[in-house]
């Protein structure tokens, strides 16, 4: 068991390695460098030179990715061009929104995935059965670009059940309960349209699973001992297929994230994704590249820990 | 009852007593499954409709700014309406349709030949040419990939469709390579190949004229399937404002006026047609996609 999870953690680190050199190359693309912000007509060219030596900015590039990663390592990456702060500073609010947007599109995907995928797998053909493959069908289809704007539309200007943009109304103190509710209001149609857009992969692997199980020796050991069905589908079926499940926790990880980036824009909440958007428009580099090695470090934690839970649920991969 | 007798004078007919092959089973399926049928007929005519309008339209004179016009509503004048600068929108939708779908032909066709070559070379040899590409093919799957693109689409100078084409075909054709590797792994192990391997056909012979006659159900599956996802993904970064150049408009650029909140709520024709059309798109593609696998797999055939 260690022996695997300890192997798949060292196929991560050149994962990790090559992704950030690929960032640090396209860091060296990018225009301008950190003193950049700081030129005004009155700055001393002279002493844009004097900081640019003293920063290593005529370093071997070797180096200067050294010196980079180093830094990183330590949460320090740079200052923001436009905001003038620490990136970790502003990364840091926006990553904890983000953060309760994802927790909650994860609650809400497996409580709507988790009943349809054993529903359509138990009464299979059936009318909810079909309704259900056309949901999963659907949802996997439309882009989330698209949902999220007709959501926004109907649910937030047409009917106007929720607000359409911002974390929390001003009028509440930080601390009381109408602060929290009004926290929790805000992500609720962001993460409702992320959850809905999500379930398909859960609900197809429960759906396929159930039905195999239905015909396993296990079950039908069950049944003939005289376990009542319900129980059977409750007890034994859920949860064999439950853990399998959990495996898709990384991939959504993933998903969320990419996700992030247009559920963020277009219903105008400020986190990480956001930000990125912002930034590219700004041209804030460090902003950028900070983001996009945290995304990808985000992105590969996602698939090893999808991989090490597989591993513990299915003894067969271990031996590859 | 019915389907025996019919099943009976198929055999009956056809000479020599073959299993339906290839295109034979496909058909079979869309004329089983109506719904299929229906979504492979409106798409070809929409398409087509599309290209052909699109010849009629004078690009340059449709995207005159008329201040008059703005955002003037569905009439007489505008079928669709008009936009911030008064530019008729249905004539942005077709022109915005053709570029998308144009592109996103352009995207599948391209990481359609690398990922089928990769993919296929990769699962016939197997060995270290394929260790390596595992490794390449794993790191593009995990890395956070929407994101590099927006960032290479912003770095890059003199940036143009073609470079757009290219680049996300850099980040796409993973994909594609690593369903094909998968499956040209467990047929290249079947006994057909082998015995082919014995009579001393050469290894390029038997991946072009056995193994790839005996994938492409699968293949025509992914590509339809990819083609679905470039749609998506060319409209969303268009929609971003990180596709195609702002001179040739795609459907996400007519969606992205939405950004502006008055749009959203009040102007609903500027962008509500071109969303509709990418979800339509994307629902019938992905259904006829889904179709085709279907047929791909004996088990699961209605037909």
């Amino acid at each position: 068991m260690w022996k695997t999870i300890i192997r798949r953690v060292l196929v991560m680190i050149p994962q990790l390695f090559v992704l950030s050199l690929l960032i640090f190359i396209m860091a060296k693309f990018m225009p301008g460098d950190p003193f950049t912000g700081m030129i005004t007509p009155d700055t001393d060219p002279a002493r844009i030179e004097e900081l640019r030596q003293e920063a290593g900015f005529y370093d071997p590039w070797y180096q200067q990715y050294f010196n980079w990663i180093m830094n990183a390592a330590n949460g320090d990456f740079g200052k923001s061009y436009t905001y003038k702060v620490a990136v970790a500073d502003l990364i840091g609010d926006r990553a904890l929104n983000t953060l309760w947007l994802s927790l909650l599109s994860v609650f809400l995907l497996y409580l709507i995935a988790i009943p349809l995928g054993v529903l359509a797998g138990r009464y299979q053909n059936s009318f909810l059965d079909k309704i259900v493959v056309l949901y999963s069908f659907i949802s996997y289809a439309i882009p989330v670009f698209v949902l999220a704007l007709i959501f926004l539309f109907f649910f937030g200007y047409k009917l106007q059940w929720f607000p359409t943009s911002g974390t929390v109304d001003i009028k509440y103190d930080s601390g009381t309960i109408g602060y929290l509710w009004s926290k929790i209001y805000h992500i609720l149609l962001p993460a409702i349209t992320f959850a809905l857009l999500g379930t398909t992969g859960v609900i197809q692997y429960l759906r396929t699973e159930v039905i195999d199980a239905k015909s396993m020796d296990y079950v039908r050991t069950a049944r003939s001992k005289g376990i009542p069905i319900n129980k059977v589908y409750t007890k034994h079926i859920f949860r064999n297929s439950l853990l399998p499940i959990a495996a898709f926790l990384g991939f959504t990880i993933t998903g969320l994230l990419g996700g992030s980036i247009f559920i963020e824009t277009i219903f105008g909440y400020p986190g990480m994704g956001q930000l990125f958007i912002q930034s590219i428009s700004g041209r804030d580099y460090s902003v950028i590249t900070a983001l996009v090695m945290l995304f990808g470090f985000t992105t590969l934690l996602g698939s090893l820990l999808s991989d090490i839970i597989m591993s513990i649920v299915d003894p067969r991969i271990r031996i590859d | 009852m019915n389907e025996i007798n019919e099943s009976i004078g198929l055999e009956k007919k056809s000479q020599v007593s073959s299993p339906p092959t290839g295109f034979q089973v496909i058909a079979r399926e869309f004329k089983k499954d109506k719904l299929a049928m229906f979504s492979l007929i409106a798409l070809i005519t929409v398409i087509s409709a599309i290209y052909i309008w699109a010849l009629t339209i004078d690009q340059q004179e449709m995207m005159r700014v008329s201040l008059r016009d703005k955002f003037a509503e569905p009439g007489e004048k505008f079928f669709l309406g008009a936009d911030q600068g008064g530019r008729d929108i249905l004539g942005q939708l077709i022109i915005g349709a053709r570029n998308s779908i144009t592109i996103a032909i352009a995207i599948t066709v391209l990481t359609g030949i690398l990922g089928i070559i990769i993919g296929l070379c990769t699962g016939y040899f197997g060995g270290l040419i394929d260790n390596i590409f595992m490794r390449i093919i794993d790191f593009f799957i995990t890395i956070p990939s929407l994101m590099i693109i927006i960032v290479f689409v912003t770095i890059v100078p003199k940036y143009n469709i073609p470079i757009f084409i290219l680049i996300l075909s850099v980040f796409l054709w993973p994909g594609t390579a690593r369903l094909v590797r998968s499956k040209a792994l467990s047929e290249g192990r079947r006994d057909y190949i082998n015995a082919s391997k014995t009579m001393g056909t050469s290894d390029g012979g038997i991946i072009l004229k056995k193994l790839m006659p005996n994938l492409s159900s699968i293949l025509i599956v992914e590509l339809t399937l990819n083609f679905a996802g470039n749609v998506g993904i060319e409209t969303g970064l268009s929609y971003l404002g990180f596709g195609l150049p702002p001179s040739t408009p795609s459907l996400g650029t007519l969606v992205s006026y939405a950004n502006n909140p008055l749009v959203l709520s009040e102007k609903w024709w500027v962008w509500l047609p071109a969303a509709l059309l990418i979800l339509f798109l994307m629902l019938a593609i992905n259904y006829v996609g889904q179709a085709i696998r279907r047929s791909a797999d004996a088990r699961q055939r209605l037909g």
